[in-house]
């Protein structure tokens, strides 16, 4: 609807550590949403008592800022934010290595300071990367894309209008490197063919997106080839 | 081996195949190790690890800390050692006492909520919070100097090879410095000035840990300061 | 039910730090004790919402966002528009923010925002009447704490006026009392652009906008807003320590000019 081919993403622009009292950020722009992703922990467990014995708890709260939608939306979390918490965090709970932390929790904190469709998919690409910023042991990343079917074709990533007027939309998150699916959603109407050519499409979109991540992750991290050692030598046959 | 040495890796890149043991920071896939934290990859005899760039501290027995009283318990205090676990400083591994019965008032002569203290850590394992004790050299009590808070994992760093960074920053501000394991790390000087300018190294040294030439410019930083102050203090004792 | 707040977690010799560099009129961050830090405000970041402003202090960051919506006056103000402002205090702002209800400093934030808008008088509520008794526009300022590094008021405040500033509504005529929305675009009607300075006292010496460090080693702080024509609008006091009148008087003769020097900069560069 907006000039874009059926396969083609909306513009994406990550950037990771904005914020500098989470132990992990990220900031991630695709299409008109704006998502920020911060992460605490591990730390302590507060209350006591939802500590396990084994890993670290994950805790997620998805949460939309008021400003953020068409109409003004009241700042107290709904039901869809309760749902939408939930299949985040298992998204990425398996993902992250939590049995290195017994006893403690690892909170992630997505909030939509602008939603056009498609903001749990952006939300998991952004908290996975506040993740792996925070320094959490992860197996991989995870990358989120939804797709759709608009006006009888099957397209990708919809943004808001699409979503609105179309008739099915199928939110995925894909663990690229084992190439398993943790988030999967469906709402609307779609055949059988049509659903496998969607889920093929936002795979392939999720894959795109995990290359944006690790880019926007060694970005942050710029190294340059490391010539303290060489120059400690130096040091210490002067000093 | 597939990264190169001191290749910046993230969650899921693959590291190696084959004869290699997976060390820390990453894990094994059948043949194949990857990394499981953003870092430097390195090799260590035959073992592939992850040098990390953040993360939280996790206690170690023999780590030197730097924590501080949070509360007065029945026999010990509880400390804040910046782990996601509360660490026991118990009064039988303080110096001081011996055999006698310690009312709860006495301890908090030794130790007041919001004290700092030098300790060691010397129990820690999955199902219990780590011990600490203050019977040691240097060990105990701190009232006097600055603290810096920096990641843990750049604490390596701020020693550098062979000691030769930390020797060079006591050497140039005049202060002795005692980096604890977890990240916090104090400094004492003759006067604030020197304070200031040591823990200024320190955030210098850890937001530019991974670029070249760091120690050469981390002396002339403090040189630079030193002059400053110099003419400052100069002034202000006409005054 | 309000209760004393949790102990500082800070170290007491963390805490004489920054309280002997105060007393010697020094600051944490080599700052002057009546110096604000580095401040950024960018306008419209959120193109959904009427009008938003992001404000960086220092390593503060706030996001404010307003939106418009017709809505039903209040009976003792018919013909007036009406204001809300709220505050979130998101958990990943800070580690001490728990999700939940708005708590008591957020509240309190949102209300001093509101009060130095709305006793300044700096939107002309009564142009955004569309038929009175029944029908005016809302226009909702919500306040997003991002990233807490000490004197979010300030933040708020300076966030909440730019996204005033920056809010566009359609242009519109009134018909069967129902707005019709015009082509044209027009800002919101703004009179007054209120500035607020907040003051910490520590240990008998006072400095402006403090970083967190400051605000964990404060005993009270005082936070004035004045207007554009250096009338003071609002007022509020925090925290359990004193000021004498003197010190008072003191403060807010500073926070005047203070708010005088910020507003032309502000202003400077919305235009």
């Amino acid at each position: 609807m907006d000039g874009r081919r059926i396969d083609e993403l909306r513009p994406i622009k990550i950037e990771v550590g904005t914020l500098d009292k989470a132990d992990g950020s990220a900031y991630v722009e695709h299409g008109r949403n704006k998502i920020l992703a911060a992460v605490y922990g591990p730390r302590e467990a507060h209350p006591k008592h939802i500590a396990l014995a084994d890993r670290a708890v994950i805790r997620c709260r998805y949460h939309m800022a008021p400003f953020s939608t068409d109409e003004r939306k009241s700042p107290a979390p709904s039901r869809r934010e309760l749902e939408l918490s939930k299949v985040i965090r298992e998204a990425l709970e398996p993902a992250v290595m939590s049995e290195y932390f017994p006893r403690s929790t690892i909170d992630i904190f997505i909030e939509v300071l602008q939603a056009d469709a498609g903001t749990r998919c952006a939300g998991i690409t952004a908290a996975a990367l506040a993740l792996a910023d925070a320094g959490i042991p992860m197996r991989e990343l995870v990358a989120g894309c939804a797709a759709g079917k608009v006006d009888g074709k099957v397209v990708l990533d919809l943004s808001d209008i699409e979503d609105k007027q179309g008739e099915a939309d199928l939110p995925v998150a894909l663990m690229p490197k084992s190439n398993v699916v943790s988030l999967l959603q469906m709402d609307g109407s779609l055949t059988e063919e049509e659903f496998k050519q969607a889920l093929d499409m936002s795979i392939d979109a999720c894959r795109r997106i995990h290359e944006m991540q690790r880019e926007a992750l060694r970005h942050r991290y710029h190294v340059v080839k490391d010539e303290a050692d060489k120059e400690e030598e130096a040091t210490e046959v002067n000093a | 081996m597939h990264a190169e040495q001191k290749q910046l890796v993230t969650p899921g890149d693959l590291l190696g195949e084959g004869p290699y043991f997976a060390g820390e920071n990453t894990y094994r896939d059948g043949t194949k190790i990857y990394a499981a934290r953003i870092g430097l990859a390195d090799i260590v005899g035959n073992k592939l690890i992850v040098v990390p760039i953040k993360g939280a501290y996790i206690p170690r027995i023999d780590d030197i800390v730097l924590g501080r009283i949070t509360d007065i318990g029945m026999s010990g205090w509880q400390v804040d050692i910046c782990a996601p676990y509360p660490a026991m400083l118990p009064v039988s591994e303080t110096p001081m006492q011996r055999g006698r019965d310690i009312g709860r008032r006495d301890l908090s002569h030794i130790y007041g909520v919001g004290d700092l203290t030098l300790a060691q850590v010397i129990a820690f394992d999955r199902t219990r919070d780590p011990l600490l004790t203050t019977k040691g050299r240097g060990l105990g009590k701190i009232t006097s100097g600055r603290v810096a808070r920096i990641t843990p994992a750049k604490i390596p760093r701020i020693i550098g090879k062979k000691g030769s960074m930390i020797t060079m920053l006591k050497k140039e501000t005049n202060t002795d410095i005692v980096p604890g394991q977890n990240g916090v790390i104090l400094a004492t000087g003759k006067n604030p000035d020197q304070e200031r300018i040591a823990v200024e190294a320190l955030y210098m040294i850890e937001r530019e840990a991974h670029s070249s030439g760091l120690t050469d410019r981390v002396r002339a930083f403090i040189l630079n300061e030193m002059k400053g102050k110099e003419v400052g203090q100069q002034t202000s004792s006409l005054t | 039910m309000s209760a004393t707040r949790q102990l500082s977690p800070v170290a007491k010799l963390e805490q004489k730090t920054v309280v002997d560099l105060i007393g010697k009129g020094k600051r944490v961050d080599d700052r002057g004790p009546g110096d604000y830090r580095p401040t950024t405000i960018t306008l419209g970041v959120v193109e959904k919402a009427n009008g938003s402003a992001q404000v960086y202090l220092g390593k503060t960051k706030v996001l404010a966002g307003v939106k418009i919506q017709p809505g039903t006056p209040f009976p003792d103000t018919p013909d007036e528009g009406i204001l809300t402002v709220n505050a979130e205090f998101v958990p990943l702002a800070s580690p001490t923010f728990e999700a939940g209800p708005p708590d008591e400093n957020s509240i309190e934030l949102a209300r001093v925002v509101d009060r130095g808008i709305r006793e300044s008088k700096a939107i002309d509520l009564k142009q955004l009447c569309i038929e009175p008794g029944k029908k005016v526009f809302m226009i909702f300022v919500d306040v997003y704490v991002l990233d807490h590094d000490g004197n979010l008021i300030d933040a708020a405040a300076m966030a909440a006026l730019g996204a005033l500033v920056n809010a566009k509504m359609h242009a519109f005529k009134v018909e069967k009392g129902e707005p019709v929305y015009l082509e044209e675009i027009i800002p919101i009607p703004m009179q007054n652009y209120p500035v607020s300075i907040t003051s910490v006292k520590v240990d008998g010496a006072t400095v402006l906008d403090p970083c967190l460090e400051e605000e964990q080693v404060m005993s009270c702080r005082l936070t004035v807003t004045t207007g554009k024509d250096d009338n003071i609008c609002a007022m509020q006091k925090g925290g359990l320590g004193f000021l004498s009148p003197d010190e008072i008087k003191q403060i807010v003769s500073t926070s005047i000019s203070k708010a005088r020097d910020l507003r032309a900069k502000m202003l400077s560069n919305v235009k």
